[in-house]
This record gives structure tokens, C-alpha cells and sequence, in this order.
């Protein structure tokens, strides 16, 4: 009995840790697919978090609603995380620069600017909302016996847009017209080009979505499990763990999916794992590091068959 | 008379890395002094306090070179790997391993050790540290196609957490919890001949070491085989295979040696610049570091002033509290930097449409002056700088005016 219990408290507090990077995953393979290498996922995702906290705590303060203080706050996130990734876009594809440095320094200006900006706001590095989502049973759903404690009990409703949007994209990627076109738009744009369609466009496309989406995952981050913007950690690497995740997924929104979980229930054990009494005996530093091993591990397996759109990274 | 043939056909000039560097620099600052002003503060008030932070006296001075030291190293190790196609963004967590490595050694050692001795095992320690941590995304990447990024990240954060476990397992100091025990003068890298020229600064042998890797990385590209195919891998890994060059070995040196210099970084900020490690905190010259190598555009000369020109901005910064603006203006200035060095196409663009505009402006005025001297057959390229430069001055006047008529009539019509 005692295993249950372990496991009920780690899989809703994984599924929560997985959102984030699914949304992160899901935004490098819209770029990716679309032919740009996008790297600096970490970048917009804190920029995204950064955003919705800013704009969730000067609502909240003002003594706007909770609830709507937080969709603003996520809406706002998906903007800065857009307006960022244009300008990723706009070197990567106009002029034809190095997509990793590019990405890179995009990385860089989020981490500079949105410190810049917190100190200008809040005067400290850090902004804290006032109150995050309110986990909440769904119910019926809730009442069905193994699934119902493990996947409806406290869930925060961010998580069901994410998996709702999962789905969309599931279905524009392989059941549409765009779809095809934006993959191939990875894997040989000069015959996308040759059938009248602008690969520059696509691209932008794909980039603009992966910015969108890793700012709504850096908002996922503010509103579940963080509560605030903090610039001593940042968001951890959970960008580049977004990415990995997309390579061990080799590129596929189902395999994105199953790689992201993993990397959640990691993310669990590292940060829940004192609580858990099964890993209480190991040092903190330890657990911190086991997320980040497991990562490598599972990119030695995975990246020897690489399945990477061909053309990613490179300039048309 | 001269012989034609030797004379190349002029073309207008390109533009230089140099020249597309400080584009890149001055872009860098007036975005900077954008965002400053959109604050509703005084810009250039904010840049005077910087300069003033960096260099008003021979303290700040030494500070900033204390600071430039480990700026130079992790610059040079991001250079390295550079040069054979690597792009390494984990100096950060090699820089924690060889620091670590350092400061472990310091606290264990026994201070009646001779100096010398001492140094050189701290230095080879911390440096064969690092460039093991390197090594392990060179290894990953040439057996197992890992991307460099992804896994020198990762190991970035697992630096991070073994070292927040070590330092409380083996040098904490019993006071402060969170920190490890300052190291003792003696066992850093501070030297008292260099604190006393300097009053008190932060300055010590770590400056030194980097200006010998300087040479040293120099001589390893320029001057020797090895580097010579780390080039070659590094500008066209097909080519250089099928030249019979090793790649995955290349690639496996390269990151290690990238690493070592990370490490020394290292230690030259743990052991030296600072005296004590701080549990949970990921140091951000890892990434200012990028910055230095792409400014100085990857060669070891570039690195070493790039290095002090952030190592300026980073010391500066620390007087701008009494101006009100936030001191992340100088990452900001910097990140904005290699922005615009990683679409320097737009720079180099920018000149050399420049110099193309000048150059048919002055091949035009030469051609106007020989005409009117009754030599216009001859061939402008067989004629010497000196003689072109002023065939330009007295054409000139006359282009003007005939430019002038042009546009008059233009408004006319």
C-alpha cells in the first residue's frame, strides 16, 4: 500500500512538472519541423514566465479577480513570448545567421531583459503573484477507481488547455494541408518552394507557435507550481530539458508526449523527493542532479538514430 | 614603365571583423542607452558612472583586470571549441568543476606546502578537471551524436548540484551554511606584490595565466598541426574526413581543451578573484563568456580585449546605484552585443554597400579629372594611391556640382 501512496502523490505533481516542458517540446517542434533550430526555447519560456507574473501580480494587487488576473497574465505570456521569437526569426530566416547563436542570444537578452525590467517594476529580482491556480477535483471523472486519483484529483485547468492544445496540434501537424506543408518545410523547402508555396512564411509560422507556445509553458510554470518570477534560478534549464525531450521524442508529438512525462516524474523526484519517504536518505544535491543525468542518458540512447528534419538550421 | 599586368583591378574595400565588431559594440550601447532613457533616466549620465566604476583609479583598474581574467579564459575556451565547429555554452558548470576542484585542494592542503609547488598542482588539477567535464560532450557527441548544447547544458546543471553537494560535504564553513570556508591568502592565487601595486584589488596571478593561454591557444591554431585540423573540422567536417582527418578525435580534443580553460577560469574566479563558493549559484561569466569569443570574433588577440572591454562593463556597473538604473543594463548591453555579432551579415552589409557607394564615388572623379587633364584612356588601377588621391580632389568639386545639377533637375521635372 505504502507504493500507492508514493505513487499518487508523484504522478499528479509529474503531470503538473510535464505541462510546461510539453508546451516547451511541442514549440521547438513546430520550429524544428519548419526548418529553424530553435534553442532558445529557455528564453521565451522564462520570458513568458516573466510576463504573466508581472502582469498576473499587477492585476491581482489592483484587486482585479484572481482567475482573470491569471488568464491575462497567460495571454500576455504567449504575447512576449511571440514578439521574442520574431526577432529569433527574423535572424534565423531573413538573415540567414547562425540559428544557435542566434538562439543563443535570445536566451540571454530574456535573462538580462526580464531581470532589467523586474528590478524596474518590483525593485527586488523577484515578482511573486499573490495566488496561483487553485488545484480542483474534476468531478465524476475523479471518483473512478486507480485512473480517478491518479489523473483527475487536483488538477489545475492549465493543464487540460495543454493537453487540448497537444491534441490540435496532433491534428493541424499530420491531418492538414499546413501540416504538410510545414514539415516539409523542414525537410526539402526548395520543392515546398518550387510548388508556389513561401517557405518564409511557413517558417515564420513555425517559429511564432513555438514562441507562443513556450511563453504559455512559462506561464504554466508561474501559475502552478512556481507562483513567482525569480531571477537567482530562473526557470533551471527546463528550456533545454524541453529540448532533449523533443530529441528523445525523435521529433513526434506522441513521442514528445512520452518523453516529457519522463522527464516530469524526474522533475518530481528531484524536487518532491524529500518529502517521498523512499528517497529521503539522499542528499539534496543528488536528487537536484538526477533530472539532468537522466536527460543525458536518455539522449545517448536516442540521438544515435536521429530522426531530425533535414533541413533544420538550414537557411533557404 | 610599370607593367600592367601586375596591378590587380581595384575594388571597393570589405568590411573587416574589426570594423563589424565595433558596429556590433556601438549597436550593443545605443540600445542600451535606449532602455535607459525609456526608464526616464539619463543615459549618458548612466554610461559616465560605468567608465568611472571601471577605471577612475588604479583599485578599479586592477578590479576590473581581476575581472577580465576569468572573462578571458572562458572567452578563449568558447573560441576553441569555435574553431572546430562546437559551440560550447557549458563553461559555466566546467568553470564550477575546476573551481571546485581548486577550492577542495586549498582547504586540504597543508599551507607550509612551497608556493610554486602549490600552484602548479592547483593549476594542473583544475584544469584536468574541467576538461574532463568538457571531454564528456566531446565523447557524447562523437560516439553518440548528442548535440554539444543540449549535453554541455546538462552537465552545466549537474556541476551545479554536485558542487551545491560538495561544498557542504567537504569545505563548509561552519558559520555560514551556505557557503564554503574562505580560502586563505596565501592559498589563493592573490600575490602580494600585485594587491600592493594595485591597493587592494582584486587582481592576482590568474591575470597572467590567461595572457599565457592567450599565446599558448594562439600558437596551437596558428602555428601547429593539431590546430591546423581542428580548423579543418571545424570549417567543413566532410572535407576534413575525407582528407583522412580524425573528427570524432578532433572533436574530443577540442572539448577538452575547451574545458581545461573553462576550468582555470575556475579557478581563477573561486581562487582568486573571490576567496569562497556559494551553494546554488550558477556562475554567469559561463555565458558572458560567449559574448567575449564571438566579439573578438574567435581569435585569441580579439578574446583578450573583448574580455576587458565586458570586463568594463561588468565592473562599471556596480556604480550605477546611485543613478537608479538597474545594474542588468550591462547584460542587457551585452546580449544585445551578440545579437547583432550573430547577425553581423547585416553589419557587413551595412559597410560594404558603404564602401561600394564611396569607391564609385571617387572612380567617377578620377575619371572626371582625367578627362579634363585629356588623358581618359588611361587605366585607373595602373595609376599610384598618391596620384589617385588627388586625381579624387580635383575631380571631386566637379561631381559635386554635376550631383547637384542631377538631383536640381529631378526636383524640376
Amino acid at each position: 500500500m505504502e507504493v500507492w501512496s508514493v505513487i499518487t502523490s508523484i504522478i499528479p505533481a509529474a503531470i503538473a512538472y510535464t505541462m510546461p516542458l510539453l508546451m516547451g517540446a511541442l514549440g521547438g517542434l513546430y520550429s524544428e519541423r519548419s526548418g529553424v533550430t530553435n534553442l532558445c526555447i529557455e528564453g521565451l519560456m522564462l520570458t513568458g514566465c516573466f510576463a504573466s507574473a508581472t502582469v498576473t501580480y499587477l492585476m491581482q494587487s489592483a484587486g482585479i479577480g484572481y482567475n482573470l488576473a491569471i488568464v491575462c497574465g497567460i495571454v500576455a505570456a504567449m504575447l512576449a513570448g511571440a514578439l521574442l521569437s520574431v526577432l529569433h526569426a527574423f535572424a534565423a530566416i531573413n538573415l540567414k545567421s547562425n540559428q544557435v547563436i542566434s538562439g543563443t542570444a535570445i536566451n540571454m537578452l530574456a535573462t538580462a531583459l526580464t531581470l532589467f525590467l523586474a528590478q524596474t517594476i518590483t525593485g527586488s529580482g523577484n515578482v511573486t503573484v499573490l495566488r496561483g491556480i487553485i488545484r480542483q477535483d474534476i468531478p465524476l471523472l475523479s471518483k473512478i477507481p486507480i485512473i480517478g486519483p491518479l489523473l483527475f484529483t487536483r488538477t489545475y485547468w492549465t493543464t487540460w488547455i495543454c493537453l487540448l492544445i497537444w491534441v490540435v496540434s496532433f491534428f493541424l501537424l499530420y491531418k492538414t494541408s499546413f501540416g504538410l506543408r510545414l514539415r516539409a518545410c523542414g525537410e526539402h523547402p526548395s520543392a515546398v518552394a518550387s510548388a508556389g508555396i513561401n517557405v518564409h512564411k511557413m517558417r515564420y509560422i513555425g517559429v511564432i507557435l513555438s514562441g507562443l507556445l513556450s511563453g504559455l509553458g512559462g506561464a504554466c510554470i508561474l501559475a502552478t507550481y512556481a507562483g513567482e518570477y525569480n531571477s537567482t534560478s530562473g526557470i533551471n534549464g527546463l528550456g533545454f530539458l524541453a529540448i532533449a525531450a523533443l530529441i528523445f521524442g525523435q521529433w513526434k508529438p506522441l513521442g514528445i508526449l512520452a518523453s516529457t512525462f519522463f522527464f516530469g516524474i524526474c522533475m518530481t523526484i528531484a524536487n518532491m523527493g524529500r518529502v517521498i519517504p523512499v528517497f529521503q536518505g539522499i542528499p539534496t544535491g543528488y536528487l537536484g542532479l538526477f533530472p539532468y543525468v537522466a536527460t543525458l542518458i536518455a539522449l545517448v540512447l536516442s540521438s544515435k538514430k536521429s530522426a531530425a528534419p533535414i533541413a533544420s538550421g538550414e537557411p533557404f | 614603365m610599370k607593367s600592367k599586368v601586375a596591378n590587380k583591378p581595384l575594388e571597393a574595400r570589405k568590411a573587416s571583423p574589426l570594423l563589424v565588431s565595433l558596429s556590433a559594440v556601438f549597436l550593443g550601447i545605443v540600445a542600451g542607452a535606449i532602455l535607459i532613457a525609456m526608464i526616464g533616466k539619463n543615459p549618458i549620465a548612466g554610461f559616465d558612472r560605468i567608465i568611472f566604476g571601471a577605471l577612475s583609479n588604479v583599485r578599479r583598474v586592477g578590479n576590473t583586470l581581476g575581472m577580465s581574467t576569468q572573462l578571458i579564459l572562458i572567452g578563449l575556451s568558447v573560441a576553441f571549441a569555435f574553431k572546430t565547429g562546437l559551440f560550447n555554452i557549458g563553461a559555466s558548470g566546467q568553470m564550477l568543476m575546476g573551481g571546485i576542484t581548486g577550492s577542495i585542494l586549498a582547504y586540504y592542503l597543508p599551507l607550509s606546502m612551497p608556493r610554486p609547488l602549490y600552484l602548479l598542482i592547483i593549476i594542473l588539477s583544475s584544469g584536468l578537471v574541467g576538461a574532463l567535464w568538457g571531454f564528456i560532450s566531446g565523447f557524447l557527441k562523437a560516439k553518440f551524436n548528442v548535440h554539444e548544447v543540449v549535453s554541455t547544458i546538462m552537465l552545466n546543471w549537474t556541476a551545479y548540484w554536485l558542487v551545491y553537494d560538495w561544498i557542504q560535504r567537504f569545505i563548509v564553513d561552519p558559520t555560514i551554511v551556505v557557503k564554503s570556508k574562505p580560502i586563505e591568502q596565501a592559498h589563493t592565487l592573490r600575490a602580494g606584490w600585485l594587491t600592493d601595486i594595485t591597493n587592494f584589488s582584486t587582481l592576482n596571478y590568474g591575470f597572467f595565466l590567461a595572457v599565457i593561454a592567450c599565446v599558448i591557444i594562439w600558437f596551437i591554431l596558428d602555428k601547429t598541426t593539431v590546430g591546423f585540423r581542428l580548423k579543418a573540422v571545424g570549417s567543413n567536417r566532410f572535407c576534413a574526413e575525407y582528407a583522412g582527418i580524425k573528427v570524432n578525435r578532433s572533436i574530443m580534443i577540442s572539448m577538452a581543451v575547451a574545458g581545461a580553460l573553462a576550468g582555470l577560469a575556475g579557478l581563477t574566479y573561486y581562487c582568486g578573484y573571490s576567496n569562497i563558493m556559494e551553494m546554488g549559484k550558477m556562475p554567469n561569466e559561463g555565458f558572458d563568456g560567449i559574448a567575449v569569443a564571438l566579439l573578438g570574433n574567435c581569435s585569441p588577440v580579439g578574446v583578450f580585449f573583448s574580455a576587458i572591454f565586458f570586463g568594463i562593463l561588468k565592473m562599471g556597473r556596480g556604480s550605477l546605484a546611485a543613478t537608479g538604473i538597474p545594474t542588468e543594463i550591462a547584460d542587457t548591453i551585452i546580449a544585445t552585443i551578440i545579437y547583432f555579432t550573430a547577425t553581423n551579415v547585416i553589419l557587413a552589409n551595412f559597410w560594404n554597400g558603404r564602401f561600394k557607394k564611396s569607391f564609385e564615388r571617387k572612380e567617377e572623379a578620377i575619371a572626371i579629372a582625367l578627362s579634363n587633364q585629356g588623358r581618359s584612356g588611361e587605366d585607373i588601377s595602373s595609376l599610384s594611391k598618391e596620384e589617385r588621391r588627388n586625381l579624387v580632389k580635383l575631380g571631386m568639386p566637379e561631381l559635386k556640382e554635376k550631383r547637384k545639377n542631377e538631383k536640381n533637375n529631378k526636383e524640376a521635372k
